[in-house]
């Protein structure tokens, strides 16, 4: 019971942080938000690819 | 007015502008200092063994790129009086400051990882054992940060800067040709082919001399000192002779492990530690000096990096996140950092990981996930509502614009040379 007291203490608080910000100070349009999106995706595919490159020289596959 | 007059009050008008200068010198001179971490003496000490002289003019290159990217953050800091963190949320809503928070925090761990992979290799040379290493290390970071003032321990970490100098006399010790360095290194050349493993090492250097972690620490910094806009034109000129010193620190490094022979298994030197051993039955201070740089340079970069995260937890969170508290009066500040440190040391215990392949890959992670950090704080630099007068003028957006894409394009030449080892041939 006192597990789920805190997580639900820790989940209230993110909430509260999302609720306070969840109108952005600056307005994007639609296109920088997709070209903001497509970026980190982009960019955490390419991280997962070192991920595979480290894995190939790491077991001496490379 | 006689000479001895205008003299004197000339004098007195550049100690009254040193004195100012050395309230606000920190941030600017312990971020960049601190670049040269664990990860960036392992990265440039690799770049020597392997490339000699030959990469010397690319790090050159870069102290004006990192001086550009770190000037941002002064100004964003001093103005808005926010951490990036904060400053994200705020501008760019919860979704973007959650992934931007969560990308710090993971990167940020990673690299301290690294800093005490560096820390306990550089101690193993005069046979500390690392667990030893691991839990000194801890107990002097809680001893430093529980002291209780910001300012006690920005002078701390300058005085760790100071420390990272020990690569230039130890650069003079190994006798270097400087005809050999002015013509293989200081003028730009492809003559090293050009492959994925050199991209990989570009990838590297780029990425320890500008990281994510840098851009959130020098604006908390600044803010956690109070900087106001009036102290920004200070502020630079700290950035900027910080730019300085790290340049110059790397460089030495190159040429210390450009001069550094062969391991007797006839491999070239894979990290500082082993450039510090080799060194060691060549000339013990050179090695000795290597290897307090190697540990000098990884402590550095745990207390400041253990604090960005801090500091961004703090902010976002709402949490009290000043080093200027008690622990009382900010128990989950000190709780993240102390977790941050203990869980990054113990992964150094784990038998058999590929330390030296993990140190520099996280490099190449940093810079691969820079752009979008660059992003973000391009575009606050951009909003007059929020910076005014300071705000980036048409130079200074094609300048960290360029960077990006030039970042971006390296990401992708490495990641193809991955899947398509072929096409390097």
């Amino acid at each position: 019971m006192r597990v789920f007291e805190v997580i639900r203490s820790r989940t209230a608080v993110i909430t509260e942080i999302n609720r306070k910000y969840a109108t952005p100070r600056i307005k994007m349009t639609r296109g920088v938000k997709i070209a903001l999106l497509f970026l980190r995706l982009y960019l955490i595919f390419l991280v997962l690819v070192l991920g595979y490159a480290f894995v190939l020289k790491a077991t001496g596959r490379s | 007015m006689n000479l001895f007059a205008r003299f004197f009050y000339k004098y007195r008008r550049f100690a009254k502008a040193l004195r100012l200068y050395l309230i606000i010198a920190g941030p600017g001179i312990i971020v960049m200092v601190a670049d040269n971490d664990a990860g960036g003496i392992t990265t440039y000490s690799v770049t020597g063994a392997k490339y000699g002289y030959g990469l010397i003019w690319f790090l050159v290159l870069l102290g004006p790129v990192a001086y550009f990217v770190q000037e941002m953050t002064v100004r964003l800091g001093a103005v808005t009086k926010r951490g990036h963190a904060e400053a994200i949320f705020d501008a760019f809503g919860s979704f973007w400051g959650w992934f931007s928070l969560l990308d710090l925090s993971l990167l940020n761990w990673l690299t301290l990882v690294t800093e005490f992979i560096g820390m306990t290799a550089a101690l193993s040379i005069f046979g500390v054992p690392t667990y030893l290493t691991v839990t000194i290390v801890a107990i002097v970071m809680a001893v430093i940060v529980l002291q209780g003032r910001y300012w006690t321990w920005e002078k701390l970490a300058i005085l760790f800067c100071s420390l990272n100098l020990v690569y230039i006399p130890a650069a003079f010790l190994v006798h270097p040709s400087v005809g050999d360095i002015v013509s293989k290194g200081v003028v730009p050349n492809l003559s090293l082919g050009f492959n994925g493993e050199l991209v990989f090492i570009l990838m590297a250097i780029i990425g320890t001399t500008i990281a994510p972690w840098m851009i959130f620490f020098q604006q908390s910094a600044v803010v956690d000192k109070g900087m106001r806009e009036k102290d920004i034109s200070l502020g630079k000129f700290d950035t900027l002779l910080g730019a300085v010193f790290t340049v110059l620190v790397a460089v030495f490094v190159i040429i210390v492990t450009a001069t550094v022979p062969l391991t007797p298994s006839n491999e070239p030197i894979a990290s500082a530690a082993e450039a510090a051993n080799a060194l060691m039955h060549i000339d013990s201070y050179v090695g000795t000096l290597l290897a307090i740089g190697l540990f000098d340079a990884g402590f550095l970069g745990a207390i400041c990096i253990s604090l960005a995260s801090s500091w961004a937890f703090g902010e976002v969170f709402g949490w009290a996140h000043s080093l200027n508290n008690k622990v009382k009066e900010a128990p989950w500040f000190y709780i993240s950092y102390f977790m941050i440190v203990v869980t990054a040391g113990l992964v150094v215990l784990i038998p058999g990981a590929p330390l030296v392949w993990i140190t520099l890959f996280v490099q190449v992670i940093a810079v691969t996930l820079l752009p979008a950090a660059l992003v973000f704080l391009i575009l606050l630099l951009n909003n007059e509502e929020l910076m005014g007068k300071y705000r980036n003028n048409a130079l200074q957006n094609i300048v960290s614009y360029s960077i990006v894409i030039a970042i971006i394009a390296l990401s992708t030449t490495y990641s193809i040379s991955v899947l398509f080892p072929g096409l390097f041939r």
